[in-house]
């Protein structure tokens, strides 16, 4: 029992414990919800269950497959553009900034991806970097614009970035229905040399849309580690996010890092279009409006406590419900469960210093 | 070895609890709480005269979108209210979920289903390919695969007859223009444009016509502009291709309707009379060019259930199968209007007309 206390009122402990007993307890709302509207709670871990693994357990003993891959590659194609917008926000969060245009730059960075597919003819070896690149540039350019405006000016970068979101949500898609080969709502399809697409993912996962994006996710992560723990650039903006002033008094550029920062943070949100867009769908898409990639990315971000692979976990995570959500209809639980379950956990995340005294009244802390 | 022995008692099985339940209520369809006795697997496979299970794809709209969506789950629904069919839906959150959902309910063995709008295309074209075993409707939109049904609909057909309406209504208060407002200027709409201008130079040949493109079908603003307009201009009556943006000219024309001024508009898709209620109990909506969705999702689902499912066809939904058409209630339209109406229904159905689906200014 001593154990126990002391592991619970544990500050590192803490670090998983809470994020934990947020999705937990998010979970328990939801269960509550069903039961006392009657339905089955269990149906929402089936629906998670056979959208993550793949596994139908009502399939068994039916004589039809109780494995089915495509929804495991279904399912990585849900959660890897959120765990992209998850790192962009965390690596925001890290400098002290909030970067709510991360949509924005989603949109951005599929829309430059798009057009450096379309419109450059190169070999694949150069011609896919060069879309990914442009990508990642568009959204640190519109990074940048929040980034600079909040160094020069002292302008609030979340007002900004909400307002960079509907410049680049109504910018991109006129661009987009006049790109050659465009019509009312998609545009071209993308040459093969531009697209993430490959035979062999989609063959091993029973033709879901897989495709290469895991490997710019996975460089992401490891790339936001990097800067953040290994370099000295890391530590200074870490610091500024500890104490903006403190650091300038310790000879820091802070307007600098400030703008660097957003940059690189809306270089990750314009990979996470860049993978939609050469990835997901291999065309660009004329939105009708947001999607919600970059608010998704704000609850990862959360959930993963701004780390890079606190961000996985928080996007996966996301993305099973995400992924759960036409199963969870097809077994008549209403699909707004699943938002009310992520909302619970943000909220659950939200009150961590709450959750954090009540274990260390538990712990037996005085 | 035993899975060869297995294999066989479970076709066994099947076979027998087949024979056994026969015609009855064979569609034990996935219940969450099917349990884990192989004895009693559940049978996809049923005998001819089937009650077919029907999934209705939505996209971001919903099923209560009084459009697209709508107006195919009431055509699902009533299937379902007489064949006890079991029905099922799925919204998509973005067009990310066209795939996964369409290829969810495949997944369910769903005996048909359905995608309503051209926006499912691509989506459908590959789930359809991946899975050549089941049945799909796809409504307003062509696709050719051998297990896909493509509903169209003869627009300029009902189009026609709301021209007519439209001059016939313009000429009893001595007027001589009209107007028509389209979403897009691509061929979908100007079959619409085509027919209406068809339809009023029948009964008028000099009659002015005023068109005009908004370029959106969300632009609701752009419509009421579009709309004061033409109404500046002297049109009597404005029939509209657009969506959401009609709705800026069914509030222009409730605006003057208000003001005491004598204008009239033209609803499409469904039954907009609702829409142009202004005082109480007046409409400004003349009548409405309805494209009967309901109808083709409901004969589509008949014939699947009847196994004559219609698998790589282009079904034409026309003024002759009720596909399209006027409403049935049309206050606003008098007696003789509405005789005449029906007299060039007639003419069109018997084929004694040839309605144009391309607009004069287009012809060279």
């Amino acid at each position: 029992m001593n154990k126990f206390k002391a592991f619970i009122s544990n500050d590192k402990n803490q670090k998983f414990l809470i994020p934990f007993i947020a999705v937990l307890s998010g979970f328990l709302v939801g269960v509550f919800i069903l039961l006392i509207t009657r339905e089955n709670p269990i149906d929402i871990f089936r629906a998670i269950l056979r959208a993550v693994f793949g596994i139908d357990l009502n399939k068994i003993g039916t004589g039809k497959a109780v494995f089915n891959p495509r929804y495991v590659g279904e399912y990585f194609v849900y959660a890897m553009p959120i765990i992209l917008t998850g790192l962009s926000i965390a690596f925001a969060f890290r400098t002290g900034l909030f970067n709510i245009g991360s949509e924005g730059q989603v949109m951005v960075g599929s829309f430059a991806s798009v057009l450096a597919g379309i419109y450059l003819d190169f070999p694949v070896f150069i011609h896919l970097p060069l879309v990914i690149i442009s990508g990642a540039l568009a959204g640190a350019i519109w990074g940048f614009v929040p980034g600079l405006l909040k160094a020069k000016f002292n302008v609030h970068e979340v007002v900004v970035g909400i307002m960079m979101n509907y410049s680049a949500l109504h910018i991109t898609n006129y661009f987009l229905r006049n790109l050659k080969g465009s019509d009312n709502v998609k545009t071209a399809m993308l040459p093969v040399t531009a697209t993430l697409n490959s035979e062999f993912l989609s063959s091993i996962t029973n033709k879901s849309r897989l495709h290469w994006g895991f490997i710019i996710v996975i460089i992401s992560v490891f790339i936001f580690w990097f800067i953040i723990e290994k370099t000295t650039f890391g530590y200074e903006l870490r610091s500024v996010g500890f104490n903006k002033n403190a650091s300038k008094y310790a000879g820091m550029k802070v307007d600098r890092n400030t703008v660097l920062s957003m940059m690189i943070s809306g270089a990750f949100s314009g990979l996470a279009g860049t993978i939609i867009a050469i990835g997901t769908f291999g065309y660009g898409r004329v939105l009708p409006g947001f999607e919600n990639y970059g608010f998704d990315g704000i609850a990862v971000a959360l959930l993963g406590g701004n780390t890079g692979l606190g961000s996985v976990f928080g996007g996966l995570l996301l993305g099973s419900l995400k992924a759960a959500q036409p199963i969870m209809q097809t077994m008549n639980i209403p699909r707004d469960i699943a938002i009310i379950i992520v909302s619970f956990i943000i909220l659950f995340i939200a009150m961590q210093n709450g959750i954090k005294m009540i274990l260390k009244k538990l712990g037996g802390a005085k | 070895m035993y899975k060869k022995i297995f294999a066989l008692l479970l076709v066994l099985t099947m076979v027998l609890s087949l024979g056994l339940t026969g015609c009855g209520k064979d569609a034990e369809v996935e219940t969450p709480d099917a349990t884990e006795t192989p004895e009693t697997p559940e049978t996809p496979e049923t005998p001819e005269v089937e009650t077919i299970s029907v999934g209705l794809v939505t996209d971001i709209g919903g099923i209560d979108d009084k459009s697209f969506n709508q107006g195919t789950w009431e055509g699902i629904k009533k299937f379902a209210e007489e064949t006890g069919a079991e029905t099922q839906y799925l919204q998509s959150e973005s067009d990310t979920d066209y795939i996964p959902n369409l290829s969810t309910f495949s997944d369910e063995g769903f005996g048909l289903i359905v995608a309503p709008g051209f926006l499912f295309e691509d989506s459908l074209t590959e789930v359809s390919a991946n899975f050549p075993d089941q049945k799909y409707l796809i409504i307003d939109m062509v696709i050719s695969a051998p297990n896909v049904a493509s509903a169209v609909f003869a627009e300029d057909q009902g189009s026609y007859l709301v021209g007519v309406a439209a001059a016939l209504k313009a000429k009893e208060a001595n007027q001589s223009t009209v107007g028509f407002i389209g979403g897009m200027d691509f061929d979908l709409i100007q079959k619409f444009e085509a027919g209406f201008e068809a339809g009023v130079k029948a009964v008028d040949p000099n009659m002015t016509i005023l068109v005009e493109y908004a370029g959106s079908f969300a632009d609701a603003q752009k419509g009421q502009t579009l709309a004061a307009k033409m109404y500046d201009e002297g049109a009597y009556v404005i029939y509209h291709a657009a969506g959401a943006t009609g709705n800026g000219l069914i509030k222009e024309a409730k605006d003057r309707a208000i003001n005491k001024q004598d204008v009239w508009a033209i609803g499409v898709d469904k039954d907009q009379y609702e829409d142009g209620i202004y005082d109480g109990t007046n409409s400004v909506i003349l009548t409405s060019m309805m494209k009967r969705v309901d109808v083709a999702a409901y004969d589509v689902a008949q014939m699947t259930a009847k196994g004559k499912f219609p698998g790589g066809e282009i079904l034409a939904f026309t003024l002759d199968n009720g596909g399209v058409g006027i409403p049935a209630e049309n206050p606003n339209l008098s007696e003789e209007i509405l005789a005449k109406i029906t007299e060039f229904e007639g003419k069109v159905k018997a084929g004694e007309i040839e309605v144009p689906s391309i607009p004069s200014r287009l012809e060279e």
